[in-house]
């Protein structure tokens, strides 16, 4: 099965290795993706200009009712969840979960509702557990959960603790994330 | 188009009990509309399903079917559901360059009419109406302004009449103001007592609090400036569509129409009636 969508989770750290991540993916890479980069409420284009000047898709801050649409990186603002709807995204100021806000974990757990196996998520680099419990959400959907190698991560706390819950489909470090993802867009 | 088929043994489980819950949530949603009147039918799944799942676990309920019997028997939890349903989070200023673009932009605009009419929709606890109203005082405004400040939770109105809040949040409040443009020091529209900040009564003057619901109320007055921020986010598109019929319904010729952050009427049938203030900010101006 084609994957329909891709959900990204990082924290600390989390900025260089998806900037690593987008790089290499292919040109035309044609599976959306959703970020939740965990940041400073008031930081707002540069983190877009840092990650668009990573690759050739476009990335966006999402805005509400946003489609999803394939060649496109989509970024959570600052401040407010991010959520899945059949075909779009959703935003929330519900209050944080687990200190975030935006949280990986919402964002796991709505997509895997939404596109189930057709869900790939990604936890990268991070000193905290957001997205630990959105990562098994998304496993009892029938989505793939891969996790940074806690080896390469400039912080191993968020891929450990998602392995600690036994959540974790594949465990790569992120060049080898990208390559694995690249088979899917031929 | 849920249901159960008749191979039940062959059944992904978990594709199954996600189904039963969206069945359970649409009985409950018309169960509440049915009964109380409100009407949840249209809000964004996603998030409305959160809540309800946080509602269940404080109830502590297994299913929804079961919240749903508990709430048509019982008025009291269906006062909790509506305050945990709503989410009433909000802050003075925030945004501040909203404000700041407001002041720089929608004022001048304003100073043209004598009699300036503004409607706040689903102003929470009151902070953004307060804000709104010492900008206009600052800006000398205030005399001949009225605000309607609505919600469609009473509770929060309730809150927001009384003016007071938390003495811990002024010094954000105090950060936020600066950013907004404030024109005199954010101490001197409150004053500290037990713990508590008391707004400048004076601010109150002009502002009408009453319940509205955006989902069902209709339009209630003509209006030259319309706000509803992180409002419509809680919608699915079809009532925000029905919510942007009735702003245009509202708003009177060459009126402003004021959204959220990440909020657009790019993918609203009226995009073509208004014209961007200040994009970024997502402040509309009504054509004709
Ligand atoms: C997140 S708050 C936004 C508060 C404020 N406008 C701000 O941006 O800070 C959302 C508010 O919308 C209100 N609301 C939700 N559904 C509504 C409806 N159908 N009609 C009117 N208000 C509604 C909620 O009660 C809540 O107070």
């Amino acid at each position: 099965m084609k994957p329909q969508l891709i959900v990204m989770g990082a924290s600390l750290g989390g900025l260089i290795a998806l900037s690593q991540l987008l790089q290499r993916l292919g040109p035309a890479f044609n599976i959306p993706i959703a970020i939740v980069q965990h940041r400073h409420r008031d930081s707002k284009d540069s983190v877009i200009d840092f990650l668009q000047r990573s690759t050739s898709l476009k990335v966006k801050e999402v805005e509400d009712q946003d489609k999803i649409t394939n060649g496109w990186v989509y970024l959570a603002p600052a401040n407010y969840h991010l959520l899945v709807e059949p075909g779009y995204f959703a935003l929330s100021v519900d209050e944080p979960v687990s200190f975030a806000r935006p949280s990986i974990d919402v964002l796991f757990e709505s997509a895997a509702e939404v596109y189930g196996p057709a869900t790939i998520g990604i936890i990268l680099t991070g000193a905290n557990h957001d997205g630990a419990t959105g990562a098994v959400a998304l496993k009892a959907r029938g989505g793939t959960v891969i996790v940074q190698d806690p080896a390469t991560a400039e912080s191993a706390v968020m891929p450990e603790a998602v392995l600690t819950r036994n959540a974790a489909d594949w465990i790569m470090p992120v060049p080898q994330i990208a390559e694995w993802l690249n088979r899917f867009s031929v | 188009m849920f249901y159960a088929k008749k191979t039940l043994n062959h059944i992904d489980m978990d594709v199954l009990t996600s189904n039963l819950e969206e069945i359970e949530i649409q009985l409950l949603l018309e169960g509440i509309y049915q009964y109380y009147g409100f009407d949840f039918r249209n809000y964004a799944r996603s998030s409305l399903k959160r809540r309800i799942r946080k509602i269940l676990t404080a109830e502590d309920l297994e299913h929804i079917s079961a919240l749903q019997d508990r709430i048509l028997h019982n008025p009291d939890c269906f006062k909790r559901f509506l305050l945990s349903v709503t989410v009433n989070v909000t802050s003075m200023f925030r945004d501040p360059s909203f404000f700041l673009a407001f002041r720089h932009k929608v004022v001048p605009l304003l100073r043209t009419y004598p009699y300036v009419r503004l409607w706040h929709a689903g102003c929470s606890e009151g902070q953004e109406v307060y804000s709104m109203a010492i900008l206009l005082q600052e800006e000398g405004l205030y005399d001949r302004c009225r605000i309607y400040a609505t919600d469609t939770n009473e509770l929060v109105l309730k809150h927001a009449k009384k003016a007071i809040y938390p003495l811990e949040l002024m010094q954000q409040y105090t950060q936020l103001y600066q950013q907004a443009g404030g024109k005199h020091s954010f101490s001197e529209y409150y004053t500290a007592a037990y713990g508590s900040a008391i707004l400048r009564s004076s601010l109150k003057d002009n502002i009408i609090f009453s319940q509205h619901n955006l989902a069902t109320d209709r339009s209630f007055n003509e209006f030259h400036v319309i706000v509803c921020r992180n409002v419509l986010i809680y919608f699915n598109p079809t009532l925000q569509k029905q919510v942007h019929q009735l702003f245009h319904d509202s708003l009177c010729m060459f009126g402003i129409l004021a959204l959220g952050k990440q909020e657009s009427l790019r993918l609203s049938p009226f995009q073509t009636e208004y014209e961007p203030i200040a994009k970024s900010e997502k402040i509309y101006r009504r054509l004709s």
